[in-house]
């Protein structure tokens, strides 16, 4: 935890130090673009990797009654047994988290009133899906607000969405509650970690760095928008030039700035090595993606090789003059097969 | 490739979503500088550029909430100099053109300040 923490300090530290002593255009410039090369062909090359793997068994996920005689009725959303089914499973899982929605808390309970002793008692726990949900739309609408910097002009479908944001008109400039909520979401995911004595015990450096990263980012970022000011005006060149491949001045951008988009860049280049994975992954993890038609259709290990079959005609062909000379019975007498 | 066709069209999908901040700029036009033209007559605003260039929108917030609310009409700028607390007579007296001032960065950024619900929009000495 405590490197995850450093690591993402040392990472805004030396983006400042950078822009400090006049290496903005590398922290500006080249390491963003170096960035979303690595982003989008690792996710690529990760993708591929994934579809080249076999699925040798069916396992879907089975969250309630699978498809059985007509009077049993089928858990549909939780047990889907078409692709479209499969489908629809896939759509309430990216939009609504509902293996989330699901989960359930164990507990031993002392002193229960029903038992008169410790009771193990599971109740619905609903804290993670929605912060999880939070934290995913907020981020979404966040990264959708930022296309005002990179669009000319800015269609009016992003300033209904800010108009929205900041509908509750806030101070000046305005207060964005998906940033605001943001931020408190993703403080949620790492109290998570770090309270619940059984989830501090799994968590490694690889799910605490994604938190801070984040958090740093959106921290900047919310810094940037509220306290230590960049000139959006300023900045919206700079990044408009960036998009068009034609770089200009980053002189006068406020060094803040740098260091938000180096920790955007690290969270890009980290993406595709890591757990963010799960973007692309839930595509592809055949606990999801398989409809659960086990007893329906037969499921062929892609891995087996070729299967030899000897038939028991080929058995008789090759035998038929030994087994009729035992007295076996036989399909076709051997006068009747010579014909 | 197992499943071939639906990977692929995932892949297309993704890098179609995710390289979006390039060709949406690149279908729309450039920008490459903000284009405002200052006040010709008066070389000093409340501040210095630089804090009226990033903080002019809590300055205003301060002004409206100091006016409206408090009553307090006297600012006293970081160089010492008095000025009335007023958009319309202070602020505008200079930028008195919206469209050559105000509107070049707030539209091209999307920012949608609420000053205009009950100030007037300057239109400009031409007017």
């Amino acid at each position: 935890m405590f490197i995850s923490l450093l690591l993402v300090l040392l990472i805004g530290a030396i983006a400042w130090a950078g822009a400090a002593i006049g290496l903005a255009s590398l922290f500006g410039v080249v390491l963003p673009y170096v960035a979303v090369v690595v982003f989008v062909a690792g996710v690529v090359w990760r993708m591929v990797y994934w579809s080249k793997s076999p699925v040798p068994f069916a396992i879907p996920t089975t969250g309630g009654q699978e498809a059985s005689l007509d009077f049993i009725k089928q858990a549909k959303y939780d047990c889907p047994n078409t692709t479209w089914g499969v489908v629809q499973r896939m759509f309430l899982e990216v939009f609504c988290f509902r293996s989330l929605f699901r989960n359930t808390l164990g507990e031993v309970r002392e002193d229960d009133p029903v038992n008169k002793g410790p009771r193990t008692i599971y109740y619905s726990s609903k804290w993670l899906w929605a912060f999880a949900l939070v934290f995913h739309y907020c981020f979404l609408l966040v990264f959708l607000r930022h296309f005002r910097f990179f669009m000319e002009p800015v269609p009016s479908c992003i300033s209904f969405l800010e108009s929205i944001d900041g509908i509750m008109q806030i101070g000046s400039p305005r207060f964005f509650w998906t940033g605001g909520l943001l931020l408190v979401a993703l403080i949620f995911l790492l109290c998570r970690r770090i309270f619940n004595q059984r989830l501090r015990y799994i968590s490694l450096a690889n799910d605490y760095f994604p938190l801070f990263l984040l958090i740093a980012i959106v921290g900047t970022g919310l810094c940037l928008r509220y306290f230590d000011k960049a000139e959006i005006a300023q900045v919206k060149v700079f990044i408009m030039g960036l998009t068009h491949f034609s770089p200009v001045s980053t002189e006068g951008i406020n060094s803040l700035f740098f260091i938000h988009l180096t920790l955007v860049s690290v969270l890009l280049i980290y993406f595709p090595f890591s757990k963010l994975m799960h973007m692309p992954g839930v595509f592809f993890s055949p606990t999801r993606n398989l409809p659960n038609n086990t007893r329906a259709v037969r499921h062929v290990n892609p891995w087996n090789p070729p299967k030899q079959y000897f038939t028991y005609a080929e058995y008789e062909d090759t035998y038929r003059d030994a087994m009729a000379e035992a007295g076996l019975p036989l399909e076709k007498q051997p006068e009747k097969a010579a014909e | 490739m197992y499943n071939a066709k639906a990977v692929t069209i995932g892949i297309i999908i993704f890098v179609l979503l995710f390289t979006s901040p390039f060709w949406a700029s690149m279908l729309g036009k450039e920008y490459k500088e903000t284009g405002i033209s200052l006040p010709k007559n008066e070389k000093e605003c409340v501040e210095t550029t630089d804090f009226m260039r990033n903080k002019h929108m809590q300055l205003l917030n301060e002004w409206r909430d100091e006016a409206l609310r408090n009553e307090h009409r006297v600012y006293v700028a970081s160089n010492g100099k008095k000025w009335t607390i007023s958009l319309q007579n202070t602020c505008l007296k200079c930028h008195n053109d919206y469209s050559a001032f105000c509107e070049k960065c707030h539209v091209a950024n999307s920012v949608d300040p609420y000053c205009w619900t009950c100030h007037l929009i300057p239109q400009g000495s031409t007017k």
